[in-house]
């Protein structure tokens, strides 16, 4: 199945792009999309511990089950105000 | 500006129209608040010992919007009679520019204050907004929190910053 995976900030800047389509496996979790960018974009590992996620924009758990389509967001700690 | 009371904005913050829409929503007497708190958030021009050229605010604006719901669900529960009104912009901003305006509402002022300082702290939270500071000689992302509005102890810092 096919996911779009959305990028920002030190992400973005790390994956040269703000979205990214790719195929996973049929029970993949954000913890599995999460597993495929990093070994895409090692630069991005260490940053797993401080991410937080979404899932069509609504926050979610890594162990969050995805569905085709499914549009998945990973959050490195914000900065708002 | 965004014609909700809740919203992500690229153009410059009207606070004045945020309170209309603060104080003109939901299904009131007109009257009935006694209070209204408003928070400008602004662009400092010194941060850290640099010294700041501009702000760079990025947004995953629906779930931006989101955590703007899930903050005024919050205020509700703890201030039942306060209204929240929320907009945050994003995009370049300069020093002295306005990145953040809120204006809470109620019958009594004690109300107000507490959700209005309770709104920004968890803005701060869990809004998934980010800024990269351009300075005088370089550039960072400034990362604060892991954004996680199910995380009990963040929420009841808030509590205890907005009450103290």
């Amino acid at each position: 199945m096919q996911i779009t995976i959305r990028l920002f900030a030190r992400l973005r800047d790390i994956a040269g792009a703000a979205d990214l389509v790719r195929d996973v496996p049929e029970d993949a979790t954000v913890e599995t999309a999460w597993q495929a960018l990093a070994a895409e974009f090692p630069a991005m590992a260490p940053h797993r511990a401080s991410l937080s996620a979404a899932v069509n924009a609504e926050y979610a758990r890594f162990t969050r089950a995805l569905a085709d389509r499914d549009e998945v967001v990973f959050l490195p700690p914000v900065s708002g105000g | 500006m965004p014609p909700t009371l809740l919203g992500i904005s690229r153009d410059e913050l009207d606070l004045a129209a945020l309170v209309r829409l603060v104080t003109e929503s939901g299904d009131q007497a007109p009257g009935r608040d006694g209070a209204v708190v408003t928070f400008l958030g602004t662009v400092r021009g010194e941060n850290l010992g640099r010294r700041v050229v501009q702000l760079e605010y990025q947004a995953y604006e629906p779930l931006a919007v989101r955590a703007f719901e899930i903050i005024g669900a919050e205020v509700s529960d703890i201030w039942p009679e306060a209204r929240l009104g929320l907009h945050h912009r994003i995009g370049t901003l300069r020093p002295g520019e306005v990145s953040v305006a809120i204006a809470a509402a109620s019958p009594h002022r004690a109300e107000a204050f507490e959700a209005c300082r309770y709104a920004i702290e968890r803005v701060k939270q869990i809004a998934p907004i980010w800024k990269r500071e351009i300075f005088e000689g370089g550039e960072a992302w400034i990362e604060g929190a892991t954004a996680d509005p199910s995380d009990s102890a963040a929420r009841q810092a808030a509590v205890e910053r907005a009450c103290r």
